[in-house]
């Protein structure tokens, strides 16, 4: 399952026009502890580029943005309880780990815009 | 005391997802150097995130703010305060013509002792926040380091030519805070265990003069500790050399501060505020209060008698998600006061505030809602600190 990245800091993995998306483990180590997540509500239509959701740490709020064009099926509702999956399993998309929400792609042509992990890793060395 | 300037943590290189609200407070005023502080070196080698604070750079954290604020809790922390202003008054009367311009009792202050106190304007409202030590030759001040030349302005207008201002430039500044923050200095200066809170004095480790108060701006036990810049190197290594003392950052100093309620000037105070809104009127002396004298006693004074507008109160926040300064505080339809500091609270594992309300709603129990980017976050006024002081008041030797 391909996994693509953002320069704002968001994977995302795509499974057909199902898609998880998360932020990176190097956007993670940059916020610190995170205390709070606020997440899209099922059924909501995102565009890419738009605000979706809040990762709030000891020191800051921080937006995250839709790395894909799609609708909302599910959050990450084991962030509610636990919200440092997202520092010890920031880039786990599976039960346990810190991925924030699925969708359903609305357009997978926006995936040609994004990084592979080689190309992220270039990206993050360069910051 | 200390201006935290909130998590300037960002580096600029960051892209907007971790740009946007990061509570980040950039210092007024022309851009000028960032300037290195006597540890810097020391700061970067122990794996420290330097961020511009106060015009020097400044350690925010090292391992992070969350382990790092547990720690100060239940073990021994040392901070680098050394951008804070360190200030002499000499000279017969500088207690006297120091209370133009401070509310506190300053000639009843005996030698070895200090005291909170608080910088007035003409119109009384507070300039900084001060520590004030008699040490029997002069008086020994400890200034926010953000507006430490407009302090020393300040002075030099409003003392008599008799007193003389030493600004000590080449003196570091390192606080020790936490339980076992004792324990941890008296092996290597055995004396301080004969210091109660808020006293000070002068002492030696092996060859190096020393200027120790047991104060700090934790809540918990801990001294700071004033040393010549040439071998704050040498102490800061002896000191986190000790299993239970560990460098800490100005993130957990923040955080540290909130839950002990102490205020954070140019955040919690300013200029605009007197120290009745501020909720420091135990800063006002007795005899100041009968005699009045000092700036903008009128207000004060009035205030004191009468109540004042506005009031500084704590509140525990409805949820997990933290509520951060600037927030506007409502009643219902009515804005009622903004938060002026907010985070969550490691101690407590829950988000806590403060800030100012109109007098009416600054009952204790006072249910209030805080907006949060449209979202209407329940507050509830809470005495302050929220996590008890661990002061040590009396000498068990």
């Amino acid at each position: 399952m391909p996994r693509y990245f953002t320069e704002d800091h968001e994977w995302v993995d795509v499974d057909g026009t199902a898609a998880t998306v998360g932020i990176t483990d190097y956007a993670q180590v940059q916020l610190g502890d995170v205390v709070f997540v606020e997440l899209p509500a099922a059924g909501k239509a995102l565009s890419k580029g738009e605000p979706c959701a809040v990762v709030e740490s000891v020191k800051a709020a921080s937006d995250v943005y839709a790395p894909v064009s799609g609708t909302v099926t599910a959050g990450n509702d084991a962030l509610e309880a636990d919200p440092a999956l997202v520092n010890s399993a920031a880039e786990g998309a599976a039960a346990g780990g810190g991925w924030f929400f699925k969708l359903t792609l609305s357009d997978s042509g926006e995936l040609d815009g994004l990084m592979d992990a080689a190309s992220y890793a270039a990206f993050v060395g360069g910051l | 005391m200390g201006r935290f300037s909130g998590p300037d943590a960002v580096p600029a290189s960051c892209p907007r997802m971790l740009q946007m609200t990061d509570n980040s407070h950039p210092e007024d005023g022309p851009e000028i150097e960032t300037l290195a502080l006597p540890l810097d070196a020391w700061h970067r080698a122990k794996g420290a995130r330097m961020v511009a604070f106060a015009g020097y750079h400044m350690p925010i954290h090292y391992d992070g703010i969350m382990a790092e604020h547990l720690w100060v809790r239940e073990n021994a922390g040392l901070f680098d305060v050394s951008h804070m202003g360190q200030l002499q008054l000499i000279g017969e009367g500088a207690a006297s013509a120091l209370e133009a311009i401070v509310p506190g009792d300053i000639s009843a202050l005996k030698p070895g002792r200090m005291r909170y106190s608080l910088l007035l304007g003409e119109d009384g409202g507070i300039l900084d926040d001060l520590m004030i030590t008699n040490t029997g030759h002069h008086l020994y001040i400890v200034v926010n380091g953000a507006v430490k030349h407009d302090d020393i302005a300040y002075l030099y207008d409003a003392l008599p030519e008799t007193v003389t201002i030493n600004y000590d430039e080449d003196a570091a500044l390192l606080a020790l805070q936490g339980p076992k923050a004792a324990g941890a200095l008296a092996r290597l200066v055995p004396d301080v265990a004969a210091l109660v809170f808020m006293q000070a004095g002068p002492f030696m480790w092996g060859g190096v003069p020393l200027g120790i108060s047991r104060s700090g701006y934790t809540g918990e036990d801990g001294f700071e500790i004033s040393v010549g810049a040439e071998h704050v190197v040498a102490l800061a290594d002896a000191l986190c050399a000790m299993d239970e003392v560990k460098p800490i950052g100005l993130g957990a100093r923040d955080s540290l501060r909130l839950e002990a309620g102490l205020p954070l000037y140019g955040h919690d105070l300013d200029a605009r505020i007197d120290p009745v809104e501020g909720d420091l009127s135990f800063a006002i002396s007795k005899r100041r209060r009968e005699e009045g004298g000092f700036a903008g006693a009128a207000r004060i004074l009035g205030h004191l008698s009468d109540g004042a507008p506005t009031k500084r109160v704590g509140f525990t926040v409805d949820g997990r998600q933290p509520v951060r300064e600037g927030a506007e505080i409502y009643h219902e339809q009515q804005h009622v006061g903004t938060v002026t500091s907010g985070g969550f609270a490691p101690s407590l594992g829950a988000p806590i505030a403060m800030g100012y309300v109109a007098s009416g709603f600054a009952a204790l129990g006072t249910k209030l809602e805080a907006d949060v980017r449209g979202k209407r976050i329940g507050l509830t006024v809470t005495a302050m600190p929220f996590i008890p002081h661990n002061y040590v008041r009396k000498n068990n030797q």
